[in-house]
């Protein structure tokens, strides 16, 4: 509604950005984002995967140097070139890896680099009182000789903040710093983040929890595809709005979304038995127990925001990640313990969101890249002979249509979308029950999209099981037979039928203060 | 969690601990089994004869500590007896002449490896072992035969030695050893670069993160061992009163060993340098026994092979992550 | 809809750069050794000469050859491992265990020539099998795991000798095994053909089977490798006992070469060696991608330098000098940070 960013009622702006722009080879991470935090506020940083948070965190924090843009703090400009830049010029950054040495006490990981003393020499008594003070002004009210290594997450994160504003710092950056902490522990947070806040300092908060932001911070900042949405009053922003502005909805496209988008056209038949079955599944401080079913013959998509628990429960349906709780049965055994060899043996596949960390191996070639998964199960003994391998990758090189010079072309030289093809033929040719999608749409060109969306629907028209996670709306709409929706690591429910629309889905993931 | 809480109670203290035990176990045992092991005699032997390995082990703790290893310390070695044995014998340089231009080539040396470990990211095993190679060559293109010191400063020094009752005499060489130990130890405590060093090691890409000086500390470290092994390589001709370019081979095995043994992390970020001194000598006591005993003295490396794999078992079990 | 934002993030990948990977990476040391045997061929003509005498073979060339055979068996188990994103330092100490072992069962057990290397070949197996027992099962960081059995294993070689140099004794049993070292077939020495026999052997198993695919897979990335449904901890175990077994191999020709099993200098710095031939042919050391050809051609260019400095009269004693400094350049060329600093073939 009203863009609030640019209002200039408010007091004059601590941090200003303007037009930062940033490109990685291949992806404009940032492109002309304009960003400004006031003194004495939390500022909520928010979008989907690659809307450009980190990127733009990154920047202000010296990691990156933007390409173009200028920030300015305080009215003066600034160009952190690394964090102890960043930090010495007044912006300070508690990164979601926390970068705490393990091993070290709270206090000298407090004072580390800056400790009190002469020549090169460190005074721990006075190191042990400057750490005392820093620790003082967040709470933190522990044994300051203790290992960071054994303290708690929500410690850590204490311990990362007090050494964060232990120099005179006037702009606190959080990325993510509550998404490993439980209800109790981000309650503290909250107030230490008030009181910094009311002593003068700006924050920036990055999180994923909707009731978080709604909480504590003040303004909102949606960014999407390296772009920015907008700057919003928070108590201005309803939710079912924020949460179509990250998912690339516009206001009124979500209020008046009431034309029925129903699920998959032209479902064919009835889906068959259940080829996945997780009962009571989940994993400590990754997803909360849920139970799922997917069943042959059916497309089931996850909606949810980044960090929702969406990715969770394909890693544990998938076996990557050991439950803590409940059972999966594939194919109609149950994996005890699951792990991914025994997935793939009972007929699960699984594409994860980061191909190139965890799926795709880049330096070999797509004719061994496909071969993989096949080559795993068969064992070295009844290997594939060379020919066998060309033949089984030209088939589906021409079947998907994978653009590449030949199959024995270094995969990591291909784009992505045809990378993503590749990670699909590996698992197709394992001929899977059911296959766990995270993401196959992303970074990847419009062609290929429609063919992996096409994709999709055909396997699942030929009988196949497929579970489908993405954070386009309409893709999830389009592409499946039922939705289940997350909000907070939660399974909230299903959708299905006529009740699959995404204005319904929005007001799911929004909850009770959906309105 | 029970388990896991003791775990990381017991990390902290635990490695050195035992090596304290250890030590004291083996020479307690040896001075009741043997007659004569347990008098001050045997333990200054124990100072003397192993104060070079001593000196290069704790700058090698040092390296162990910022996450690094060097494999160059016996070349090191081996080069500055070679050289400060012809400086003196062959140029007629004054020994105290001869030792700075040791100390300054092996910090040098230290200095230049630093630089193509942290500068350019060369494993530090991989550079270290091109410094292996190239000190070892230079010490044979000082001279190929071994060359006796003859000098009178050399005569006086070898009569320099503090009681320590019952006969017994610290000499200079484990003088130098138990100075360096407390230069060490003070270092790795209460400086800057010392604590920099821990947590480089235990992190490196948090130490890069939170501003510390990285690059330069790796070479500065790596130029300290460098010193550290020129030092040893002058107490060996102390110990010696010769130089040979053959000496020391192996010898950064040795320290390793000690190292480990000492209670200090392989893989960087925990150390100890009283469990180095320790450490030393429980080498030290494990080859004095197989003396004692008439054993092989390949059974005392098989036993310091053991115990280095058994501290290796042990630290990986008291350092896995609470969250496993 | 939704796609309307998208923006076209569909590039192509950058291109990679020439000789950086492992598949050209030989490219260099190739290069090198012509380079060496082009200046030997201008300056010391008897170089390239071969002749036969009493019926086998003789010249520079079969002698860079038959004294780089252990080397390049050597070479070709480190490959594997340092594929596998390891090392294993401790080859060196696993000749002389296995040299320690044939020479006893030859001289104080009385065993057959076969029976001999076989046992020293298997004792070499399972120190391999150690090693990877430790670094994939315990998970103990390559270099760490290893070391252990590059301190202790050469002092258990020297207590199963009791501390003596073994000589192989003068019946026929030792001198049916000194053909290992010194003995000839069809005019060439037998160490070569062995070297080149193991190699060969090694490339057509590594390309013919999946195994050359899981274990640059398992090196490349061990988490693609176990969603994939790859044991990786299967893949090291055996990388690392084929490199115990080559060990092994080189520990028996060494013993066979001078007729005793001399644990304390056997196999001294080769463990260096096998990992500069790697290194050198273009394997990285971070793992992936390998290329045994090019571990083949590095090991040969270490000996051939290292002949052609003997033949310019450098002293043994002195040639790890210059060794050190290829190396080291070699190294420094393949490190991006150097190339950066440099500006060479930097993408943009």
């Amino acid at each position: 509604m009203t863009d609030a960013g640019d209002d200039s009622a408010g007091p004059p702006a601590l941090l200003r950005a303007e037009a930062v722009t940033k490109s990685f080879p291949g992806v404009k991470a940032l492109a002309g984002v304009d960003f400004d935090v006031r003194a004495g506020e939390v500022h909520a940083l928010m979008g989907e995967n690659g809307a450009g948070k980190s990127t733009l965190i990154k920047v202000l924090s010296g990691v990156h140097r933007p390409d173009a843009g200028r920030v300015e703090l305080d009215g003066r400009p600034v160009r952190p070139d690394s964090p102890a830049s960043a930090e010495a010029s007044g912006i300070s950054t508690v990164f979601q890896e926390l970068t705490l040495v393990p091993r070290l006490s709270i206090a000298e990981n407090i004072v580390l680099g800056r400790q009190p003393g002469r020549c090169g020499f460190v005074s721990w008594r006075a190191s042990y009182r400057r750490a005392a003070a820093a620790a003082a002004r967040v709470g933190l009210d522990v044994d300051l000789r203790t290992e960071v290594g054994s303290c708690s997450t929500a410690v850590r994160q204490m311990v990362a903040i007090a050494r964060a504003v232990d120099l005179d710092a006037k702009l606190l950056v959080l990325d993510e710093p509550t998404s490993s902490l439980d209800e109790g522990e981000s309650q503290a947070l909250f107030d230490v983040m008030r009181r910094l806040k009311e002593s003068g300092l700006g924050l920036v908060f990055v999180t994923h929890f909707l009731d978080q932001v709604y909480a504590v911070t003040d303004r909102i900042t949606v960014l999407r595809n390296g772009k920015k949405v907008g700057t919003y009053r928070t108590a201005e922003l309803p939710r079912v709005e924020l949460i179509g502005k990250m998912l690339g909805k516009d206001d009124r496209e979500v209020e008046d979304l009431d034309e029925p988008s129903l699920g998959r056209v032209g479902v064919k038949g009835t889906p068959g038995d259940a080829v996945l079955r997780a009962s009571g599944l989940g994993r400590d401080g990754a997803m909360n127990p849920f139970d799922l079913e997917v069943r042959s013959g059916e497309v089931v998509g996850l909606a949810g925001l980044l960090g929702s628990g969406r990715t969770e429960v394909l890693r544990l349906c998938f076996g990557l990640d050991r439950p803590t709780a409940g059972t999966l049965a594939v194919g109609g055994t149950t994996l005890a313990p699951p792990t991914p060899r025994r997935a793939i043996a009972c007929g699960a596949a699984f594409c994860p969101e980061d191909r190139k960390g965890e799926g795709l191996l880049l330096d070999l070639s797509v004719r061994e890249n496909i071969a993989l998964a096949i080559q795993a199960s068969r064992g070295v003994r009844a290997s594939l002979s060379i020919d066998a391998q060309r033949e089984l990758a030209g088939r589906f090189v021409s079947a998907l249509r994978i653009k590449c010079p030949s199959v024995e072309a270094r995969v990591g030289d291909l784009s992505g979308g045809n990378q993503q093809k590749v990670l699909l033929a590996r698992w197709l040719a394992m001929e899977p029950a059911v296959l766990l999608l995270d993401e196959p749409t992303r970074g990847i060109d419009i062609g290929a999209k429609a063919d992996v969306a096409g994709l999709v629907a055909e396997l699942a028209d030929a009988g196949m099981a497929v579970l489908f996670v993405s954070s386009e709306l309409d893709e999830v709409v389009q592409s499946c037979d039922r939705v289940a929706v997350l909000r907070d690591r939660v399974k909230l429910g299903e959708l299905t039928g006529p009740d699959l629309r995404e204005d319904r889905i929005v007001r799911m993931i929004a909850g009770r203060h959906g309105d | 969690m029970g388990p896991i809480a003791m775990r990381l109670r017991l990390r902290s203290s635990a490695p050195l601990a035992a090596t304290a035990a250890i030590f004291m176990a083996l020479f307690g045992g040896a001075a009741t089994a043997f007659e004569g092991f347990g008098s001050t005699f045997v333990l200054a032997d124990l100072l003397t004869e192993n104060a070079f390995l001593g000196v290069a082990a704790l700058g090698m703790t040092l390296v162990i500590i910022s996450g690094g290893i060097d494999l160059s310390v016996g070349s090191v070695i081996g080069f500055t007896s070679i050289f400060v044995a012809s400086l003196i014998t062959d140029h007629g340089l004054p020994p105290l002449v001869a030792w700075a231009m040791a100390l300054v080539a092996g910090t040098v040396f230290g200095a230049v490896m630093g630089l193509v470990i942290a500068r350019f990211k060369l494993p530090p095993f991989l550079a270290t072992l091109c410094g292996l190679f190239f000190a070892r060559g230079m010490a044979f293109v000082v001279r190929n035969e071994s060359v006796r010191i003859d000098h009178p400063f050399y005569d006086t020094l070898g009569d320099v030695g503090v009681p320590l009752g019952g006969g017994a005499e610290l000499t200079l060489s484990a003088m130098i050893f138990l100075g360096l130990f407390l230069v060490v130890l003070l270092v790795s405590r209460v400086t800057r670069f010392g604590r920099n060093l821990y947590a480089i090691g235990g992190d490196e890409d948090s130490a890069l993160l939170m501003g510390l000086p990285v690059t330069r500390t790796k070479v500065a470290v790596y130029a300290f061992n460098g010193f550290c092994s020129a030092l040893a390589g002058i107490v060996l001709t102390l110990y010696t009163d010769s130089g040979n370019p053959t000496s020391a081979t192996a010898v950064e095995l040795d320290a390793i060993a000690a190292v480990v043994i000492g209670g200090t992390l392989l893989s960087g970020g925990v150390g100890f340098v009283t469990g180095t001194l320790l450490g030393v000598l429980i080498y030290g006591t494990i080859y004095q026994i197989t003396y004692f005993a008439n054993l092989p003295a390949s059974l005392g490396s098989i036993t310091i092979g053991g115990l280095l794999l058994a501290f290796i078992v042990l630290q990986k079990w008291l350092g896995r992550a609470p969250a496993d | 809809m939704g796609t309307d934002a998208e923006p076209a993030t569909d590039p192509p990948a950058p291109r990679r750069r020439p000789f950086s990977g492992a598949k050209g990476g030989f490219i260099w040391p190739l290069c090198g050794l012509i380079a060496l045997l082009v200046f030997n061929y201008f300056t010391s003509p008897s170089f390239f000469s071969l002749e036969i005498r009493d019926g086998h073979l003789y010249g520079s060339l079969v002698d860079i050859f038959n004294r780089g055979s252990i080397g390049i068996v050597l070479a070709v188990g480190m490959t594997l491992v340092i594929a596998t994103g390891g090392v294993d330092l401790s080859v060196g100490s696993v000749m002389a265990i296995s040299g320690a072992i044939a020479a006893l069962m030859l001289g104080d057990v009385g065993a057959g020539p076969v029976v001999a290397g076989f046992c020293g070949i298997v004792a070499a197996t399972f120190a391999g099998l150690v090693n990877g027992f430790l670094v994939a099962v315990v998970r103990v960081q390559p270099i760490v795991a290893t070391l252990v059995l590059m301190v202790s294993g050469r002092g258990i070689a020297r207590f199963i000798t009791g501390e003596r140099v073994i000589a192989l004794r003068d019946d026929a049993d030792a001198t049916a095994f000194e053909a290992i070292g010194t003995g000839h077939v069809f005019g060439l020495p037998v160490p070569a053909l062995l070297a080149v026999g193991l190699f060969l052997a090694t490339l057509v198993i590594v390309r013919r089977t999946v195994l050359g695919v899981f274990v640059t897979a398992v090196g490349a990335n061990e988490r693609a490798s176990r969603a994939a449904g790859l044991q990786g901890r299967n893949v090291k175990l055996a990388a690392y006992a084929f490199c115990g077994f080559c060990a092994g191999l080189a520990g028996l020709i060494d013993v066979a070469n001078i007729r005793a099993a001399d644990t304390i200098n056997s196999g001294v710095f080769t463990e260096l060696d096998a990992i500069f031939a790697v290194v050198v042919g273009g394997t990285v050391l971070t793992g992936g991608r390998f290329t045994l050809l090019g571990s083949f051609v590095g090991a040969l260019l270490l000996q051939t330098l290292l002949t052609t400095m003997y033949s310019y009269g450098v002293a043994a004693d002195t040639a790890p000098i210059y060794k050190s400094l290829v190396i080291l350049m070699v190294c420094l060329l393949q490190s991006r940070e150097f190339r950066d600093a440099f500006r060479w073939g930097r993408s943009p």
